[in-house]
C-alpha cells in the first residue's frame, strides 16, 4: 500500500560538500550525553565522576517524569558533568572502555508483551528518548497514546545523508522496530519516503505500516509537512515520530537485548575535504573526524545537523541527539566593500534580484551546487517585504501572522493560527529568505515554549 | 578597497559611545553599512541567509524610478517651452529642455532626500536602530507624484508630515499603515488646495496663456475627450506630475519589478482587473462623455499607472496575504475609476483609492486570516480534539 504525496512549495537548496558513499570507521576517544538536545528536559544526575557505566546504563532522568531515563551509548567512565551558567549541566562526558560492556534488558520475544512491557523497556534502555512528538517536539509521556507515529525515512533538507545507504542491511532491525511501534498505538504507522531518492526494500518492503512517498522540495522531509498531508494535528491530538535510524536502534534492542547506539552520520559541506560516511554511536565525539579533514586557511562553523537548523559546536564538540550528520561551513566573518550593488552573479540568493537568481529558476538537476557561508549580508530591519514566506512554506498556515504572534506572546491567536502544526524548523526557509533577517526559528521555538509552559503538553 | 575601510575603522571610535559623536552613531553606521556588507554572520538558526537585504531591495526599486525620472525631467523642460511656445516641437532643443527640467527637479529631490532621510537618521539614532532603507524609496518616490512647480516650502512641509506623523509615529519603516509619499501629495492636496490643482501647476513656470490643462482636468471640467491621442498619452509628454506621465517610462521600471519579483505581481495585475471592471461598467451604462470613456483610457490618464506599479505595491502598506492582495488591488482600481467619474472634486482618484485601501488592508487581512482560523477550528470540531 503507498500513498504518493505532492508537496508544491519549498525550495531544494544544492550546497557543495554532498558525502559520496563510502564508510570510515573512526576510533572515538569521547562520548557525551548533551541535556539540551532534548527539549524541555530537566536532568537529574543518577552517576558522578568517576563511575564506571556501561551501555545503557542510566545517566539521569528527567525531573518531570523519572520514568523517562537517559542511557550511555557505551561502557567506561563517567570522566565529568559539564556545567554552564546557573549550573545548568551542559555535557556529561564519558571516556570508553577498550572492551565493551552491555546492560541486558533481555530477549523476551515481542508476541508475549503487552504495551506497559514495552513501554518499560524502552524506558529502561534510554531509546524511549528517540521517540518525540508534536506538538513541541518533545519526548512522549508515555502514559499516552498517540493517535498515529511516523516514522521519517528521508530528509529533504541540503546536504542531507541518503537514507538508503544509512539503512543498508538493517531490513529485520526495522522491521522488528515497527512491530515494537505498533504496542505503543492503536493509531496508523507510518511509513514517509521520498518519491525522487528512496530506493531501498529496507524501508519499501515494510509491512504493517502504511508507505507513502512524498515528492517535492524540501521541506518535503519535515514532520510537520507530512503531518499535515497524511492526518492534520488538531488541538489536544498528539503524534509521534522517530527517525529511520533510530528505530532500528529500538528493533536491535529487541533482537538483542542490548543498547547498541550505532548510526551511521554524514559529514558534510563546502569546507570538508572528504565528505563522506562515519559509523559512530550517538554522542560520538567529533574531534578525530575532523582533525585534519576540514580546510584550513578559513574560519568555520561546525555544526551538528544541517545548515538549516542544527546546532553550532566547537571543532572538538559532540554529535546530538538526533542529527544524522555534520556540516562545516566557512563563517562569514569578512566585510564586502559595496556588496549590496555588485551583479551578485557567485551569491546564493532565492531573489531573482540578483544574476544568480535566476539559475534557481531552472529544475534541480540543471542547478550547480552553490558555496555558502555564515555572513548574514545584511542588517536587521522590521519585517517589510511580504508574500516571500508563503513561497517556501508548504503548509496551510499564514507565517507572517504566526511569527508576528509569537513574537507578542498571544497565546490565544498562536493557537488560533495554527502553531501545534509547526515546529522551528518549518520556518527555516523562511529565515532564509527574509531580508530583514529575523531570527524566525528562534522566535517560533520560544512561541512554542511559551505555548508548553502555559498550556502543558 | 583596503584603504576605504582603514578610513572608516579610523573613524569609527569617534562615533561609537564614548566618542566625540556618539549622537551620530546611526547615521555613521548608515554610512558605513552602505560602504561595506557588515561582518555579522548568523547566530542562531539557519546557519546561511540569502544575499538579499533590504539595502538591495529598496536600491532596486529606486533604479526602476530612474526611466520615469529622467524622462519626467525632460517633460518639465518641454512643457515649459511649449507653453512659451507651441510650435516647439518634443525634440527641437533637447539640452535645453533637459537643463530646465534638470534646474527645476533637483532641488524637489535634494530637499525630499535631505528633509526625509534628517527625520530618519534622527529617529533611528534615538530609538538606537539602524536607519531603514524605506525612505531611499519614498524619497524619490516623493518628487515623482509633485507637480514641477511645487513651492519648496509647502514640499518641506509636506515631507515633515508625511514622514513624522505618517511613519515615525508608528514607529518607523515597515510599521506605518499609509504610503508615506501618498500622505506627503495628499497633505498638499488638502492642506494648499489652491497650489496642488487647477491648470497652473502642471507645466513649469507656465506661458499665462497656454491651458496647460492636464488629460484628468479636461475630462472633468471640460467634459471632453482629453485633446492628446492614447498614443500620445502612452508616451508621455503632457502636463501632469513629473513622474506620473508616461506609461513607458513607467512600465520599463514595472517590468524590472516584475522581473525581479521585487513588486507583487498579484497587487499590480488585480489593479488593472479592478480598474477594467469599473470602466466597462461605466461604458455599458455611460451617459455622459466621461462614463463613455473607453476604459483603457483610464489607465493612461493620470497617476494610475504609477499608482499601480509603484504605490500599490508597497509592501507595508498592502495586504499582507497573498488572497488579500487580490481584494486589495482590486479595489484599488476598481475606486480610482469610480472617484474620477462620480466625484465632482477630484479629478484625480489614484491618490485617494491607494490611501483609502492603504487604511482597508488590515481589514482584508484580518478577513483573510479569519477564514484560515474559522477552517482549523472547524476541523478540531470536527475530529473531537480532547480540550475543545
Amino acid at each position: 500500500m503507498s500513498n504518493i504525496i505532492t508537496v508544491k512549495k519549498g525550495f531544494d537548496i544544492k550546497i557543495i560538500g554532498e558525502a559520496e558513499n563510502n564508510i570510515l570507521y573512526p576510533k572515538v576517544d569521547s562520548y557525551a550525553i548533551k541535556p539540551q538536545d532534548y527539549i524541555g528536559v530537566i536532568p537529574k544526575m543518577m552517576v558522578k565522576e568517576g563511575d564506571r557505566v556501561k551501555a545503557g546504563s542510566p545517566i539521569f532522568y528527567a525531573k518531570h517524569n523519572e520514568r523517562i531515563l537517559f542511557t550511555s551509548p557505551v561502557s567506561g567512565e563517567v570522566q565529568s558533568i559539564k556545567r554552564g551558567e546557573k549550573r545548568v549541566i551542559e555535557e556529561v562526558i564519558i571516556i570508553p572502555e577498550q572492551t565493551q560492556d552491555y546492560e541486558d534488558f533481555g530477549k523476551d520475544p515481542l508476541v508475549s508483551m503487552n504495551r506497559e512491557d514495552v513501554v518499560e523497556k524502552l524506558l529502561k534502555s534510554g531509546l524511549w528518548t528517540l521517540i518525540r512528538k508534536r506538538p513541541y517536539s518533545v519526548i512522549t509521556n508515555p502514559e499516552k497514546s498517540p493517535k498515529c507515529i511516523i516514522i521519517s525515512g528521508f530528509d529533504s533538507s541540503p546536504l542531507a545523508p541518503d537514507y538508503n545507504f544509512l539503512l543498508k542491511g538493517k531490513a529485520a532491525q526495522l522491521q522488528l522496530g515497527v512491530d515494537v511501534l505498533r504496542k505503543l498505538t492503536k493509531g496508523k504507522i507510518h511509513v514517509n519516503v521520498s518519491y525522487e531518492k528512496t530506493t531501498c526494500d529496507e524501508l519499501l518492503k515494510i509491512e504493517g505500516a502504511q508507505i507513502n512517498k512524498f515528492k517535492g522540495p524540501h521541506p518535503a522531509g519535515n514532520i510537520s509537512v507530512q503531518i499535515a498531508n497524511l492526518d492534520p494535528i488538531n488541538k489536544g491530538d498528539s503524534v509521534w515520530y522517530i527517525d529511520a535510524q533510530d528505530l532500528a536502534m529500538i528493533g536491535h534492542l529487541f533482537a538483542t537485548g542490548r543498547v547498541e547506539m550505532d548510526k551511521l552520520i554524514a559529514l558534510v559541506g563546502n569546507e570538508v575535504l572528504n565528505p563522506k560516511y562515519y559509523k559512530l554511536k550517538s554522542g560520538a565525539s567529533l574531534t578525530n573526524i575532523l582533525e585534519g579533514n576540514t580546510n584550513k586557511e578559513n574560519h568555520l562553523r561546525y555544526i551538528s545537523g544541517t545548515v538549516l537548523t542544527g546546532k553550532a559546536i566547537t571543532k572538538d564538540g559532540y554529535l546530538g541527539a538526533y542529527d544524522n550528520l555534520v556540516s562545516v561551513i566557512r563563517e562569514g566573518d569578512y566585510y564586502e566593500f559595496l556588496g549590496w550593488v555588485l551583479p551578485g552573479l557567485k551569491k546564493f540568493s532565492l531573489y531573482r534580484i540578483f544574476l544568480s537568481g535566476f539559475i534557481n529558476l531552472l529544475p534541480k538537476q540543471f542547478r550547480n551546487p552553490v558555496d555558502i557561508d555564515t555572513n548574514l549580508h545584511g542588517g536587521k530591519r522590521a519585517l517589510v517585504i511580504t508574500g516571500e514566506f508563503e513561497k517556501v512554506l508548504p503548509l496551510d498556515i499564514y507565517p507572517m501572522q504566526l511569527i508576528k504572534a509569537c513574537i507578542i506572546e498571544d497565546i490565544d491567536l498562536m493557537e488560533e493560527l495554527g502553531i501545534y502544526e509547526v515546529d522551528a524548523e518549518d520556518f527555516a526557509l523562511c529565515e532564509v529568505v527574509d531580508v530583514s533577517k529575523t531570527e524566525i526559528q528562534e522566535i517560533i521555538r520560544n512561541g512554542l515554549e511559551l505555548m508548553r509552559k502555559e498550556l502543558g503538553e | 578597497m583596503k584603504w576605504v575601510k582603514n578610513i572608516i575603522d579610523n573613524l569609527k571610535p569617534n562615533f561609537s559611545k564614548g566618542g566625540k559623536f556618539p549622537w551620530l552613531h546611526s547615521t555613521f553606521d548608515a554610512f558605513e553599512t552602505f560602504a561595506f556588507v557588515p561582518k555579522t554572520t548568523t547566530k542562531t538558526g539557519a546557519h546561511f541567509r540569502d544575499a538579499n537585504d533590504m539595502k538591495r531591495t529598496m536600491f532596486l526599486v529606486v533604479i526602476a524610478l530612474v526611466p520615469a525620472l529622467l524622462v519626467g525631467t525632460y517633460n518639465i523642460g518641454y512643457q515649459h517651452f511649449h507653453s512659451l511656445d507651441t510650435s516647439i516641437g518634443l525634440f527641437d532643443n533637447i539640452w535645453e529642455n533637459l537643463w530646465f527640467g534638470i534646474v527645476k527637479i533637483l532641488p524637489i529631490v535634494l530637499i525630499s532626500y535631505i528633509v526625509g532621510l534628517g527625520i530618519e537618521f534622527a529617529f533611528a539614532q534615538w530609538r538606537g536602530h539602524e536607519v531603514n532603507e524605506g525612505y531611499l524609496v519614498t524619497g524619490m518616490l516623493i518628487p515623482l507624484v509633485m507637480p514641477p512647480d511645487v513651492p519648496l516650502w509647502q514640499l518641506t512641509l509636506a515631507i515633515i508630515f508625511a514622514v513624522i506623523i505618517g511613519k515615525e509615529v508608528f514607529g518607523g519603516t515597515g510599521m506605518n499603515f499609509l504610503n508615506p509619499a501618498l500622505l506627503a501629495r495628499a497633505f498638499l492636496f488638502f492642506a494648499f488646495p489652491s497650489s496642488m490643482s487647477g491648470d497652473k501647476v502642471w507645466i513649469a513656470e507656465k506661458a499665462d496663456a497656454f491651458s496647460g490643462a492636464t488629460p484628468l482636468a479636461e475630462m472633468m471640467v471640460g467634459g471632453h475627450h482629453p485633446s492628446l491621442s492614447f498614443l500620445d498619452m502612452v508616451i508621455g509628454f503632457m502636463p501632469g506630475s513629473i513622474g506620473e506621465t508616461s506609461v513607458i517610462a513607467i512600465l520599463l521600471g514595472g517590468i524590472l519589478l516584475l522581473i525581479t519579483g521585487i513588486a507583487n505581481w498579484r497587487i499590480m495585475l488585480s489593479v488593472f482587473l479592478g480598474g477594467t471592471f469599473m470602466g466597462l461598467i461605466f461604458n455599458f451604462f455611460g451617459s455622459n462623455s466621461y462614463t463613455q470613456l473607453p476604459f483603457y483610457y483610464h489607465f493612461v490618464m493620470g497617476g494610475f499607472m504609477f499608482g499601480a506599479v509603484f504605490m500599490a505595491t508597497d509592501p507595508v502598506t498592502a495586504s499582507q496575504t497573498n488572497r488579500g492582495k487580490w481584494i486589495y488591488g482590486f479595489l484599488i482600481g476598481l475606486m480610482a475609476v469610480l472617484i474620477r467619474v462620480v466625484n465632482p472634486a477630484y479629478p484625480e482618484g489614484m491618490m485617494l483609492s491607494i490611501l483609502l485601501l492603504n487604511v482597508f488592508a488590515p481589514l482584508i487581512d484580518y478577513f483573510v486570516v479569519d477564514s484560515n482560523i474559522r477552517k482549523r477550528k472547524k476541523r478540531w470540531n470536527l475530529k473531537g480534539g480532547e480540550n475543545v
